[in-house]
């Protein structure tokens, strides 16, 4: 498997240099993906949204004081704040950017953080 | 009267809340599983403490989404009463039918202790039979029960007269010594705009009986009792 992903990753590195419409895309258009040797392989290619859950300012975050106070009390200067937020990871088996996008957009909304006390950033690659 | 209390998966303070309302109270009262989707005769609804779903993602963030959810929204939607108790309060305001939310305690600590409530108002269903000037004696069990809500919501909570319990001293000051998990405005119980739904973190379920200590939560339940009858009687008027 590790063979396979490094021969097309390989040959993902010709053909990036090399593609004309590649070149005039706009950043964040992955047309070739490039996965990992040690990955789940390449047939199914998924893509992954990275989702990023914070508190938001006007609740007070008691965790990111903790692990502040625990910080400079370890010798770290100069750390003015922490804030302890949450990742989410989540794969999907789509291709289909905008819909993927759509869709999670909503369930972050609605579910997987709560807009009274949170604060969410959604990216998809 | 007819109580029914949720079962989620993790809820463990479903079987006090029975105990309360058939044995100690004389009241009919029977478990409602997640999946039914009815509440048959129910006149009102108890949504027990715990840890539904192990407080995955947020408390009560995926009981809220359980199929019997939908049905105590129209149950709400039509009058019927609803009480959250912690970890119920918690589903109530993930599910929006209570404005605010609850995070984490402010200490950090997990609080298991006996507090005070100072109630804030008697005009509710679950409040109206509360003497006026008693505090209530009541145990709390709960990491993330500090209340919070933004600037705007407080506002209309203390405008609507939505505050229905405070945590307060033994003589009934509303000082942060009480506030045992940081709630703003040592807020412990609202109501929503309607006043048929409300939620506390407090257990008035595990003080109905002498026994353990206080039996204040009693006045509780038989606030909604009366009040229920009162509505029976309306009707048959």
């Amino acid at each position: 498997m590790a063979q396979g992903a490094d021969k097309f990753n390989a040959s993902c590195n010709r053909h990036l240099k090399n593609c004309p419409t590649l070149k005039n895309c706009s950043p964040g258009a992955v047309i070739f993906r490039k996965i990992p040797a040690s990955g789940p392989g390449f047939r199914g290619a998924k893509m992954k949204a990275k989702i990023v859950i914070t508190p938001k300012k006007a609740v007070v975050d008691p965790q990111g004081k903790t692990v502040r106070n625990a910080l400079e009390q370890m010798g770290h200067q100069g750390i003015k704040a922490v804030h302890v937020g949450k990742y989410l990871e989540i794969e999907l088996d789509s291709t289909d950017r905008e819909t993927a996008r759509k869709s999670l957009d909503e369930a972050c909304h609605k579910f997987l953080s709560n807009p009274v006390i949170e604060d969410y950033k959604l990216e998809i690659e | 009267m007819n109580f029914a209390v949720l079962q989620f998966p993790a809820s463990n303070c479903d079987q006090d809340a029975i105990h309360a309302l058939r044995d100690v109270l004389g009241h009919s009262a029977r478990y409602v599983w997640h999946k039914e989707t009815s509440l048959g005769d129910a006149d009102a609804v108890i949504v027990p403490g715990g840890f539904s779903y192990g407080d995955y993602l947020r408390c009560g963030a995926i009981a809220r989404f359980s199929p019997v959810m939908q049905a105590v929204k129209q149950f709400a939607d039509h009058g019927g009463l609803v009480l959250g108790i912690c970890n119920g309060f918690q589903v109530l305001t993930e599910a929006g039918l209570l404005p605010g939310a609850l995070v984490r305690n402010r200490d950090l600590q997990f609080h298991c202790e006996h507090i005070f409530l100072k109630t804030v108002t008697p005009e509710s269903p679950f409040t109206n039979k509360i003497p006026a000037g008693k505090l209530l004696k009541i145990p709390i069990a709960h990491g993330e029960g500090c209340y919070f809500a933004d600037e705007e919501t407080l506002g209309q909570l203390k405008a609507n007269n939505q505050i229905l319990w405070q945590y307060c001293s033994a003589t009934g000051e509303l000082t942060e010594g009480a506030n045992p998990n940081g709630s703003l405005l040592n807020i412990a119980g609202i109501c929503n705009e309607r006043r048929n739904v409300a939620g506390l973190m407090p257990h008035p379920e595990r003080a109905c009986e002498p026994l353990l200590a206080s039996d204040d939560g009693r006045w509780i339940f038989e606030s909604m009792i009366a009040a229920l009858q009162n509505r029976t009687a309306a009707r048959a008027a």
